[in-house]
């Protein structure tokens, strides 16, 4: 039989086009700005000055000491619900399932906003608050890396365990943690780039207080213009960013564990495992709904009771930062979708070429927001190439987001569609391009609008590169929300809370939509 | 001193898969249960060893009731049919396993590691990986860890199958050897005639063994 299998076959412009624009894109807009960063921070006399200003020393500790405490009370409040929702079958289970994810793509700012409105105001601008927030938003981590290692865990080594002695908490301790351990270090890993690098939660929570160095490099740049500590700052986080992510990568690179190749999902069994299974779901769902519930009543609430305050509040601008935030995150998702889907393309035609492509475009995702939006900031200020004052930057900045995002959806499908189908179309009678419109891009269709979708909602909860680019006519949503909660008083307070619920309104909507396109696992 | 299976019945979901089920296994004797596949005798090794609960029936020791006993409390020993090699550990971890569950101290667990070693034609395998073994390594490594506890019985579930002809029938005579130099009571399940013959010194099937035999 023969058993070559062609390389997937696009029209050689789409091959060599598509990568072109999306190495083209990248390197304009990240690579580009990422190089001026360094260029402006990797001088000897800036390093010896950020490293030994006191006040930056103490930032940069308060931001590695607060992510490993965040990372750690993470894996903590996570792993209950994980070991639930990995091995068990119980009514109701896939509802839950999907609600311990909707923190995850809540907006930062909307986060924030909840937990203002959740907390005593004793709490506001205390680093409580922020690693509460910081749990609350990276639970889904802990669950989707670890569960999906944790469900597919052959029990059979458990049981042999038991046979050769082990109780219960030997068992955990001498055979599960250890079995687990590479997914927990890369779930910790995460959760550690993302709290190292958290912006919008700090800034709402943690006000000038208790800046991290995200929070810094703004007030830096933006407030003091001190841009030559503000690069130095970014080249601090670059560098952190990178060696958790080499190491992350190498982690992922441990999983050396026999793995079913479905979940082993039982039923609860004994009554007093159902007691146990029903108070952890109980508790977390209890404990990931309560901010969101909060925040919805914060915003029909005033200082004297209930009231529509907040929401006739939100006035003329309040719309038209929604209007705006709609805009962009119609610009940006288009501009992702073409450039990503181009890149997936090419990507999966291309050989070596691809796969270098392939890397290339995901360092936008490991580079923190607020990096990304500097570096644009620092780099498009000069003509010819001004843009600062264009509203296309930001639909760019969210672009580039995005991108990764529309790539990891789209490449799976591409790369699993069968080269016979594109011969089969030729000896049809179908030429290249018209193969390539009925068969690779029309198979790979609906990943495509999932990550379009995907690429919405990510635009509109941008924060943290928005708050670099912003300028007074284009505030976007969460903007507005953090200037709302920034003035103090208590109808600002109710009022961010209305922006916050409307923002989270529409990236609800948007998820679900979303998640609609997913293909449902199909069992043969 | 005997294992004594009693009435055992266990049903998944409305089917009957073991029926009323007695067996007896004296100390010292090897007993192979033969069956095809499906007849249940996986459920049946897995209901001795306390990983399943019996919808009705017991399993006794000396005249003392396991029902109730969890798993590890039983000092029932398992060669599991797709070993279950502990991955993180390294040979002489794997067999020492049950031996540091029981806190026994590191240099009686190395001396007790290195003897099963001996005993399984394996010395000096320590410090080798489980993923570096043969299928037939493999076998005997997971042979001596569920040895190295001195379980008070033994299970073997289909200990030989997946294993080419030439090895399988070596084997065979091996753990049969093997079984009788640690004087173990074991019960082994199989749907191989010829490797319960090698291995049994009485064999039953199990389709003797529950209700439907009576009617």
């Amino acid at each position: 039989m023969d058993r070559h299998r062609p390389a997937l076959s696009v029209p050689r412009a789409v091959r060599v086009g598509g990568g072109v624009v999306a190495a083209g894109f990248v390197g304009a807009f990240f690579v580009w700005p990422v190089a001026t960063i360094l260029a402006r921070g990797l001088s000897a006399s800036v390093l010896r000055d950020t490293v030994t200003n006191r006040g930056i020393v103490s930032v940069a500790w308060f931001t590695a000491w607060q992510a490993a405490a965040s990372t750690a009370l993470t894996l903590l409040a996570g792993l209950p619900i994980t070991y639930v929702l990995a091995r068990h079958r119980f009514p109701g289970r896939r509802v839950v399932d999907a609600l311990v994810t909707v923190p995850f793509v809540l907006p930062t700012v909307v986060v924030g906003t909840a937990f203002l409105a959740l907390l005593p105001d004793s709490w506001h601008q205390t680093v409580g608050a922020i690693l509460l927030a910081h749990v609350f938003f990276n639970v889904a981590v802990v669950v989707r890396t670890v569960g999906t290692f944790w469900g597919r865990l052959d029990r059979g080594l458990e049981e042999a365990a038991r046979t050769l002695g082990a109780g219960r908490w030997q068992v955990a301790r001498s055979v599960t943690l250890p079995l687990l351990r590479p997914a927990l270090l890369a779930a910790a890993s995460i959760v550690f780039l993302f709290t190292f690098t958290s912006y919008g939660v700090v800034t709402v929570l943690g006000g000038p207080r208790h800046p991290t160095i995200e929070v810094e490099l703004f007030r830096r740049a933006v407030l003091l213009g001190d841009l030559p500590v503000a690069s130095a700052l970014a080249l601090l986080q670059l560098l952190t960013v990178g060696t958790v992510l080499v190491w992350w990568t190498h982690a992922q690179q441990r999983i050396a564990v026999p793995l079913r190749s479905r979940p082993d999902l039982r039923p609860c069994g004994t009554a007093r495992r159902r007691m146990v299974v029903a108070g952890i779901v109980v508790t977390t769902s209890l404990a990931l709904g309560a901010p969101v519930v909060a925040l919805v009543l914060r915003s029909f609430r005033g200082r004297t009771g209930p009231t529509l305050a907040g929401w006739r509040a939100v006035g003329p601008d309040g719309w038209d930062a929604l209007a705006t935030s709609l805009q962009f995150a119609v610009a940006a998702a288009v501009i992702a979708t073409v450039v990503g889907v181009a890149a997936a393309f090419s990507i999966a035609s291309g050989g070596r070429w691809g796969r270098f492509l392939d890397s290339g475009l995901m360092l936008p995702l490991g580079t923190s927001a607020v990096t990304l939006g500097f570096g644009l900031l620092i780099t498009f200020d000069d003509p010819p190439l001004d843009l600062r004052a264009s509203v296309v930057i930001v639909p760019i900045a969210h672009a580039l987001v995005g991108i990764p995002f529309v790539v990891r959806a789209v490449l799976p499908a591409v790369r699993a569609i069968d080269p016979g189908l594109g011969e089969a179309a030729a000896t049809l009678g179908a030429g290249p391009w018209r193969r390539f419109r009925a068969i690779e891009f029309a198979l790979a269709r609906r990943p495509i609008l999932a990550g379009l979708g995907f690429c919405f909602a990510v635009s509109l909860g941008e924060f943290g590169a928005t708050s670099f680019l912003t300028r007074t006519g284009n505030t976007t949503l969460p903007v507005a929300i953090a200037r709302a909660v920034g003035r103090p008083g208590d109808l600002s307070a109710s009022r961010g809370a209305a922006l916050s619920t409307m923002l989270l309104v529409v990236t609800a909507t948007v998820v679900l939509l979303v998640d609609r396109l997913q293909p449902e696992e199909r069992s043969w | 001193m005997t294992l004594d299976v009693r009435d055992v019945t266990v049903s998944f979901g409305g089917r009957t898969v073991l029926d009323a089920i007695d067996l007896s296994v004296e100390t010292g004797e090897i007993v192979a249960v033969l069956g095809p596949s499906g007849s249940g005798k996986s459920t049946l090794l897995r209901v001795v060893a306390g990983l399943i609960t019996p919808d009705r029936g017991r399993v006794a020791w000396d005249d003392r009731d396991l029902t109730s006993v969890p798993t590890h409390l039983r000092r029932i020993g398992v060669v599991f049919q797709d070993e279950q090699l502990f991955p993180h550990l390294d040979v002489a971890a794997n067999i020492g396993f049950g031996l540091r569950m029981a806190r026994r101290p590191r240099r009686a667990v190395a001396q007790r590691v290195a003897e099963l070693l001996g005993l399984v034609g394996l010395a000096g395998f320590e410090r080798r990986s489980t993923g570096s073994l043969s299928g037939g390594e493999a076998k005997r490594v997971a042979l001596a860890r569920s040895l190295a506890p001195e379980p008070v019985v033994l299970l073997l579930d289909e200990p030989l199958t997946g294993l080419d002809r030439d090895l399988h029938d070596r084997l065979a005579t091996e753990t049969a050897r093997i079984l009788r130099a640690a004087g173990t009571t074991a019960l082994l399940v199989t749907h191989d005639h010829e490797e319960a013959d090698a291995v049994a010194d009485r064999i039953v099937d199990i389709r003797t063994l529950g209700r439907q035999a009576d009617q």
